[in-house]
C-alpha cells in the first residue's frame, strides 16, 4: 500500500523549488553515524488484496465469544448495539476529525459532546460530566487524584470487590503520586460496613465503591455514603450506566463523583478496548475535573455555539500545574455512546435495564436450583451474579464452551480466594431458550 | 461590502451555514424511541422482593425521546458541522493529520477482532494475539529498542507509563531521584506527566537555532535527575544533531533519555531512537500510524524500552511460546503493574498493524521521505511572506512567525477556515507562531492551493485587514466568547 500522491515529476519539481538535488539532502541534520544502515526488518509492503488476506487470516484465527452464546462479563458485556450506532458513528466526518480546539470548525462534535455530558449526568444522577476518559480503571484513578486535591488528604480506601484491574491500576498510579490506596476486604460479596467504618479516618480522601460490584452485587449506598461523608471524605462510585433503569442512581445517594466503564453503551467488545471512561460529579468539583469539557458559548452576534471550556485546567495551558496529564478523550467512543443513549431514549434504556434484571434473575434461580451449584452471595444483583460450585470451575466452563456457551468468568483467574466461583452476566440479548441451554450445560458438566 | 461574495470557491463551507441547530433535548416527543427491542420472554421479577426498596429507582433516566429518522438527520447535520481529514486539509503541526486509510477500518471491524471478549480463552484468541505480537515486534524494530508494551491508552498515558518505568528502575537501584528535565519547547503533556508521576519538572533552554542548549543541560543534569523528556525531531521541526551528546550527558549521571514519539513520522526507517541513545519512548499511533483521531480519541501509546528497563514493563505482555502459540504472560516480578484495564486499545492497534504491514519497510521509509519533502516544499514557497526563525532544512514540520501589522497568527488561522483549511497549530512552541505540518499524504495540488491561500491572506491583511480579523465568516458561528463560557460554565442541558 502507498498513501502518498507525489509523482516522480512532482518530486523533481519540489526538489528544485527547495533548491536541493535529492530528498536525502533534506536529512542532512541526521548525523551519518546515526543513520539506519539498510532497511527496517519488517516485511515489504503488501497490496490491498494481500493485506486483506493477511489481516483476514489473523481475524479468522480467533473464535470470538459472540460465535457462542455469551454470558461473559466482568466489565465488558455483550449488549445489543442498534444499527444506528455503527451507521451514524461511522460517518467519516466524525472518524477523521481532530480534537475540537477550533470551535468554529467543530460545532457538530462539540454539540455532540455537550449532549453526551448531559446524558451521562442523566444516567448517573450527577450535575456535571466530562467528555470522557480512557476507560473505567483509569477514570477511577483520575477521580482519586481529584479527591486528594479537593480534600487535601492522601489516603484512598478501595473496597476489594471492585474490578481487579481497577485495584491494580490504582496501585500502579500510587507508587509515584504519593497517594496511599488501602484495600478494605468485602464480606459476603459486599462492603463490610464495620471494616469500612474502622478504616475511615481524618486522612481519608475518598472511598471507591463499585456498585454493582465485580461480583455483580448491589451495594447499600444508602448506608455507606453517609458514613463516608461523616468523615469528610468523598464517595466515588463506580457505576454501571445502564443500571439506572432499575436502581437508584449514585447521585440520588449523594455520591460526590461517579466513574464507570461505558463499554455497555454501544461499544463493541474489541477484546478489551478501546472502551469509554466515564467521569461525572458535583458541579462544585467541575474545575478540578481532568479531561475535556464542552460548554455553551456565544459569538459576537449572540448566536449559540459550543466550545471546550475551562481549558486553563489542562496540560497544554497549565503544563506542570495541570489537573492531570490527560490530553485525548475517547472521542469516537463517546460519540458511539451518545448515539446509543439517544437511540434507546428514555423508554429503551429502561427496557434494556429491566430485561437485564429479569433475565439475570431467571438465570440465577435456575442455576441455584441445580445440584452442586449455588449463588455465592445473598446480596441483591442487577445483570451479573457469582455462582459457587462443587465442581472444578475450569472444567465446567470448558464443557459449556464445547456446547457453544461461554458460561462465565472464572474468579480464580484473579486470585485463589474465590477459586470455586464464576460470574455469569446476562444481558437483554439473551433469550429464555439460551438461558435454559446454559442451565442444561451446567447440569451436565 | 459583502464578505460572502469574497468567499473562495470549492470549499466545504456552504453546508456548514445553518445556525443554531437544536440539541437532542429540544427535539422529539414523549414516548418515542429509535430502537426496536425484542420482548422479554422470561417472567418479570418482583423487584421489591429482589432488591431493598431504598435502592430501587422511582423513575427512569430522562433521556431524549426521538424517532429514528429525526435522529439520523440530527447526527447527519452534526457531522456536516465538522472539519475532517476526509474533507479538509489539516496542516496541523505536531499532530500529523495524515489520511486514515479505509482498509484500517475494515480490518478493525472484522468479527474476529471486534467481537472478541477480553476474558475469552487465549486458545480462542490466537489470531489477535499473533497480530499484537507481530505489532509489538515491528514497533520495537522501528524504535531500535528490544521490547514494546502495547497497553497504554494514549500518548500521554504512554508518557506516564514510560516515566513510571524509569522511576521503578531508579528505585530498584536504591535511588530516589526527583527531577525531570524538559526542554522549554516540550509538549504540555511532558511537564504534566512529571507532576502525575510525583516528580518536579525543570526546563532546559533551547538555542536560537532550535537545538538544545547543551551547556544548560550539563548544568542541570545531576544525580537527582530522573530523565530528560525530549522530542526529536523537536517541536520546532528540526532534527537535533547533538542528540548523541545529549544522551551521553544524561547517561554519565545515571539519568535516562525519554523520547516523546510525536514526531516519528519524519524519521521512519531513517534513524532509530534506540540507536541515538533513547532509553524509553512512546508512539502516538494516531499520529505516526494513521489511526483515526476520532474527534479526540481513542489513541494508543505503545512504549518501547531499552534492555535494562525491560523488567519494569507493564503486565500482561503478549508472548510467543516455545510451541509457536501465543499467550498473555504476567510473569515479570519487577513490573510496574497494570496501567489500564484489560490489555489495551486493541481496535486501535489492529489499525496500526494494518497500516504498518500494508506499507512495509519500504513504504515506511517513503513516509519519512515524502513528509519531509512536503514540509520543505511548503517552507520554500512561503518563506518570502512568512518569516521562519529557524534555518532549513526542516523535518516534517516547520514554524513561521507571521509579521503583519494588520492581523496576528490567530486571525490568519481563522481565515484559513473560510478557505476550508483547518488552522495550523498556533502560538506554540514559540509565541505568535504557526506550526505547519502537511504530512506525506497530501497531493502537490493541495499543497499549492494552500500556498495560494496563505499568500492571498497575506495580501488581504494589507488590503482589507478587518476581513481577516473578523474571520471565520462561513461557519455556523463566529469566534466564540470562550472566556465567558469558562467563567460561567453551562456544561449540560437543563429544561428551562
Amino acid at each position: 500500500m502507498r498513501y502518498t500522491q507525489f509523482t516522480d515529476s512532482d518530486v523533481k519539481h519540489m526538489l528544485s523549488t527547495i533548491g536541493v538535488k535529492s530528498i536525502d539532502e533534506l536529512f542532512k541534520p541526521v548525523p551519518a553515524g546515526l543513520r539506519l544502515k539498510g532497511a527496517l526488518d519488517i516485511p515489504s509492503g503488501l497490496s490491498e488484496l494481500e493485506l486483506l488476506d493477511d489481516v483476514g487470516a489473523l481475524a479468522a484465527n480467533n473464535s470470538p465469544c459472540c460465535e457462542r452464546v455469551c454470558f461473559l462479563g466482568g466489565g465488558a458485556y455483550d449488549h445489543f448495539i442498534p444499527t444506528m450506532v455503527d451507521s451514524l458513528a461511522g460517518q467519516t466526518e466524525f472518524l477523521t476529525a481532530y480534537t475540537p480546539y477550533q470551535a468554529e470548525a467543530s460545532q457538530g462534535v462539540l454539540q455532540l459532546f455537550y449532549e453526551f455530558q448531559t446524558m451521562i449526568c442523566m444516567l448517573t444522577g450527577m450535575e456535571v460530566a466530562n467528555a470522557s476518559l480512557y476507560e473505567g480503571a483509569t477514570a477511577t484513578a483520575e477521580a482519586v487524584t481529584m479527591a486528594t486535591a479537593i480534600t487535601r488528604r492522601n489516603k484512598a480506601i478501595v473496597v476489594d470487590n471492585v474490578h481487579p484491574d481497577t485495584l491494580s491500576v490504582l496501585k500502579t498510579y500510587d507508587r509515584d503520586r504519593h497517594v496511599e490506596t488501602v484495600a478494605v476486604p468485602a464480606a459476603g460479596g459486599v462492603v463490610d460496613e464495620a471494616a469500612l467504618r474502622a478504616a475511615l479516618g481524618k486522612d481519608t480522601a475518598c472511598v471507591v465503591i463499585q456498585s454493582p460490584n465485580f461480583y455483580g452485587c448491589v451495594e447499600r449506598l444508602d448506608r455507606i455514603i453517609p458514613m463516608i461523608h461523616e468523615h469528610g471524605a468523598l464517595a466515588i462510585v463506580a457505576a454501571d450506566p445502564l443500571a439506572g433503569g432499575v436502581l437508584k442512581t449514585p447521585g440520588e445517594f449523594d455520591a460526590d463523583l461517579v466513574v464507570g466503564e461505558g463499554q455497555c453503551l454501544g461499544i463493541p467488545l474489541q477484546y478489551g478496548g478501546p472502551y469509554l471512561g466515564l467521569l461525572a460529579g458535583r458541579e462544585k468539583y467541575l474545575r478540578k475535573m481532568p479531561g475535556r469539557v464542552v460548554g455553551v458559548a456565544e459569538d459576537a452576534q449572540g448566536r449559540r455555539g459550543f466550545c471546550l471550556v475551562l481549558q486553563a485546567r489542562e496540560q497544554h495551558i497549565k503544563r506542570e500545574r495541570a489537573t492531570s496529564n490527560v490530553c485525548t478523550n475517547q472521542g469516537l467512543m463517546a460519540i458511539r455512546a451518545s448515539i446509543y443513549m439517544a437511540a434507546m431514549g428514555r423508554k429503551g434504556i429502561a427496557e434494556v435495564a429491566s430485561q437485564c434484571f429479569d433475565k439475570a434473575h431467571y438465570a440465577a434461580d435456575q442455576i441455584a436450583s441445580l445440584d452442586g451449584y449455588e449463588l455465592a452471595f445473598d446480596a441483591p444483583f442487577f445483570k451479573e451474579f457469582a455462582v459457587r460450585t462443587t465442581h472444578d470451575v475450569p472444567t465446567v466452563l470448558a464443557s459449556c464452551r464445547k456446547r457453544g456457551i461461554e458460561a462465565g468468568v472464572h474468579l480464580g483467574r484473579f486470585g485463589d480466594r474465590l477459586n470455586d466461583c464464576f460470574v455469569v452476566a446476562v444481558t437483554e440479548k439473551r433469550t429464555k431458550a439460551q438461558i435454559d441451554d446454559l442451565v442444561d450445560a451446567l447440569q451436565d458438566a | 461590502m459583502s464578505v460572502v461574495a469574497e468567499m473562495p470557491q470549492n470549499t466545504t463551507t456552504p453546508k456548514l451555514q445553518q445556525h443554531d441547530y437544536p440539541t437532542l433535548f429540544e427535539i422529539g416527543s414523549k414516548g418515542l424511541s429509535a430502537v426496536s427491542l425484542s420482548k422479554s420472554d422470561v417472567p418479570a421479577v418482583d423487584r421489591k422482593a429482589a432488591v431493598p426498596a431504598e435502592l430501587l429507582a422511582d423513575t427512569t433516566p430522562a433521556l431524549p425521546e426521538v424517532g429514528e429518522l429525526d435522529l439520523v438527520r440530527h447526527y447527519k447535520r452534526l457531522a456536516h458541522r465538522c472539519f475532517s481529514i476526509d474533507e479538509n486539509f489539516y496542516p496541523l503541526g505536531s499532530c500529523t493529520m495524515k489520511y486514515n486509510p479505509r482498509i484500517n477500518e475494515r480490518a478493525a471491524a472484522m468479527g474476529g477482532f471486534a467481537n472478541a471478549h477480553p476474558y475469552q480463552d487465549d486458545a480462542d484468541a490466537q489470531g489477535v494475539l499473533e497480530l499484537l505480537y507481530r505489532l509489538r515486534c515491528d514497533l520495537a524494530e522501528i524504535a531500535g529498542l528490544p521490547e514494546v508494551t502495547l497497553q497504554p491508552a494514549a500518548g500521554a498515558h504512554g508518557e506516564m507509563t514510560g516515566l513510571m518505568i524509569i522511576n521503578a528502575y531508579h528505585r530498584a537501584r536504591g535511588e530516589n531521584r526527583q527531577t525531570v528535565l524538559t526542554p522549554d519547547s516540550a509538549h504540555g503533556t511532558n511537564p504534566a506527566t512529571c507532576t502525575v508521576c510525583g516528580r518536579a519538572s525543570v526546563s532546559v533552554k533551547s538555542l536560537p537555532n532550535g537545538r538544545m542548549d547543551l551547556d544548560d543541560l550539563r548544568a542541570k543534569t545531576d544525580n537527582d535527575t530522573v530523565a530528560l523528556m525530549i522530542t526529536n525531531p523537536n517541536t520546532v521541526g528540526v532534527f537535533d544533531e547533538t542528540i548523541a551528546d545529549v544522551a551521553e550527558i544524561l547517561h554519565a549521571k545515571g539519568a535516562q533519555l525519554y523520547l516523546d514519539g510525536a514526531n516519528m513520522n519524519a524519521i521512519l526507517g531513517i534513524t532509530r531512537p534506540g540507536d541515538f541513545g533513547v532509553d524509553v519512548m512512546h508512539y502516538n499511533t494516531h499520529k505516526t500510524f494513521s489511526t483515526p483521531h476520532g474527534c479526540g480519541g481513542p489513541g494508543a501509546g505503545p512504549v518501547g524500552v531499552a534492555e535494562h528497563l525491560r523488567p519494569f514493563l507493564p503486565v500482561p505482555q503478549v508472548v510467543k511460546k516455545g510451541d509457536g502459540t501465543f499467550a498473555w504472560c504476567s510473569d515479570r516480578p519487577d513490573t510496574i503493574g497494570k496501567v489500564r484495564s484489560f490489555m489495551g486499545q486493541i481496535g486501535v492497534l489492529v489499525r496500526a498493524y494494518t497500516y504498518i504491514r500494508g506499507l512495509g519497510s519500504d513504504g515506511l521509509r517513503d513516509v519519512a521521505d515524502k513528509s519531509v519533502l512536503a514540509a520543505n516544499y511548503l517552507a520554500a514557497k512561503l518563506k518570502d511572506r512568512y518569516p521562519m526563525p529557524f534555518p532549513a532544512p526542516y523535518a516534517h514540520e516547520f514554524i513561521t512567525v507571521p509579521d503583519f501589522a494588520g492581523a496576528d497568527e490567530h486571525d490568519i488561522a481563522k481565515r484559513l477556515i473560510d478557505h476550508g483549511i483547518h488552522p495550523p497549530t498556533m502560538s506554540w512552541p514559540i509565541h505568535h507562531c504557526l506550526m505547519i505540518e502537511p504530512t506525506e499524504t497530501e497531493s502537490l495540488r493541495t499543497l499549492d492551493r494552500f500556498v495560494e491561500v496563505m499568500l492571498s491572506i497575506a495580501d488581504e491583511i494589507e488590503s482589507n485587514p478587518e476581513v481577516v480579523r473578523g474571520a471565520p465568516h462561513t461557519t455556523p458561528v463566529g469566534r466564540l466568547d470562550e472566556v465567558t463560557a469558562s467563567r460561567k460554565p453551562n456544561v449540560r442541558w437543563r429544561p428551562e
